[in-house]
């Protein structure tokens, strides 16, 4: 167990293995996504009060989690590079805040598209939409953060502090529909209880769901390797590597 | 500059209460001293506040229904404008580091700080808030709430702001990304600050939203310094 968390921390060993995991999240994610969506769009039933406006819900609510879930895993990779001081978890929280922030602003963007048809309005400052929209200020601010800081060291550990300032955010978003009566309908998939929507509607949704994290499996290791290439483009291996590539 | 009274005692065993106080007291003199930073976000509050009227509109009911809104969000850029100099003077004279190199706990040292930071922006904004309120048309009612909701939600700006100001310090475009990183974490107090006048305004009652903010005062009071002190270290060791 410790030797793996050892090796983790080599980015040598880390280019290795997610060059080869690569294929299988993207193979894999692609799959599920596209399956997810053909049955949910053009197979599931209509909804018996929304009609088919519903089936945006498909891409909406596979967003909305991972977009949060994004930000939750960079939190724990913050936490990493303060205690343990490990550059994986900074490469990781680099990599993963763009693809975070782009996520967050597609959540909001097909939320707006369902919105329109159910509510009659593109926007509403309502409680899990204006988290939402703090939680794409917190990825610019993570992004941003990270580029005014020239030293790699502290520029770590300062995106660190920040993005573990921010997740008070998290449990504003995942609670705003219960603590404030708004327009927004509850969680439509809990863990802990057994959906209220027919399987032919909530097994699409769950193959979505999982594709979704799996390519964005795919990409987190891709822009990580990206990252560890240019940081460590002095050392030997990655000049090997260029090398035998030419 | 002129001259300030040193910082506390630099040997070990010095009680912690006594080199708070110390601390405090040499920030509000520094302040008093450099009048410029203790006037400039007033003026700038009043003038956002008179930015309203003129700009959007004078009729009473538009007052009367925005202007909890408006003060609080005119109090929440004038202590973002603030925060800027919060940790720089120290920072750039070397004082910060002597601040780190302390006995005494660091997160001791940065509440007293951020309080003194409070005492010399958030409570004249707080004092002046009721003369705004005024100029607003709001009514007693109203202002009475709208003191309260600044008297526990303008530390939680200076709390939180200090993170960011301890972040940032140190970089060239510091003001903008201290804007940047900070305004996010300001709209849950923005939101229940506003949320209490409105409630005071329609008759409702105010005291779950004064709860809410006086939950945040107390996360911001216990767990802000802590990050606050890391980034410090963080800044100061790039620095």
């Amino acid at each position: 167990m410790w030797q793996w968390f050892h090796k983790l921390g080599s980015p040598k060993w880390f280019y290795g293995i997610a060059g080869r995991l690569m294929p299988w999240f993207l193979v894999s994610g692609l799959a599920l996504m596209a399956t997810g969506i053909v049955w949910g769009l053009g197979f599931a039933p209509a909804d018996y009060l929304q009609g088919n406006s519903y089936r945006i819900i498909f891409i909406h609510v596979p967003t909305a989690f991972l977009a949060q879930a994004a930000y939750v895993m960079m939190a724990v990779a913050a936490l990493v590079t303060l205690v343990w001081r490990m550059k994986l978890a900074d490469v990781f929280v680099r990599a993963v805040a763009p693809v975070g922030a782009v996520i967050t602003f597609l959540a909001l963007f097909t939320g707006a598209v369902w919105g329109k048809p159910t509510w009659g309005t593109w926007w509403i400052w309502d409680a899990r939409l204006t988290s939402m929209l703090i939680l794409l200020f917190l990825y610019f601010g993570v992004i941003a953060l990270g580029n005014a800081i020239a030293d790699e060291k502290s520029s770590a550990r300062a995106v660190a502090v920040l993005v573990l300032v921010g997740v008070v955010n998290i449990p504003i978003i995942k609670y705003s529909v219960e603590w404030w009566n708004t327009l927004h309908q509850p969680a439509t998939l809990k863990l802990t209880e057994k959906p209220s929507m027919p399987p032919e509607m909530w097994v699409p949704l769950v193959l979505s769901i999982l594709g979704l994290y799996l390519l964005f499996g795919w990409l987190a290791c891709y822009r990580m390797k990206t990252e560890i290439l240019f940081r460590e483009r002095r050392s030997r291996w990655v000049q090997a590597l260029v090398q035998s590539d030419v | 500059m002129q001259r300030l009274p040193r910082l506390a005692p630099s040997q070990a065993g010095v009680p912690v209460l006594p080199a708070c106080l110390a601390l405090i007291r040499r920030d509000l003199l520094a302040s008093l001293r450099q009048r410029q930073d203790l006037f400039n976000p007033l003026l700038f509050f009043l003038m956002v506040v008179s930015l309203f009227p003129l700009g959007v509109s004078p009729e009473r009911s538009f007052l009367q229904e925005a202007g909890g809104g408006i003060l609080w969000v005119a109090a929440l850029l004038a202590t973002l404008l603030s925060l800027d100099h919060l940790f720089r003077h120290d920072f750039e004279e070397g004082v910060l580091e002597q601040m780190l190199l302390q006995p005494q706990p660091l997160y001791l040292l940065v509440l007293a700080k951020v309080f003194a930071h409070w005492l010399v922006t958030g409570l004249p904004l707080l004092l002046m808030a009721p003369l705004l309120g005024l100029m607003l048309q709001l009514d007693g009612n109203s202002i009475g709430v709208l003191c309260l909701t600044l008297l526990v939600g303008t530390p939680v700006l200076s709390f939180v702001g200090a993170i960011g100001a301890a972040l940032t310090l140190g970089l060239r475009s510091a003001g903008i990304l201290l804007s940047l990183l900070i305004i996010p974490l300001y709209i849950p107090v923005l939101i229940f600050g506003t949320g209490a006048v409105m409630a005071a305004r329609d008759g409702m009652p105010v005291t779950p939203h004064l709860a809410l903010l006086g939950a945040m005062l107390v996360l911001a009071l216990t767990c802000a310094p802590f990050a606050t002190a890391a980034a410090l270290r963080i800044s100061v060791s790039n620095g």
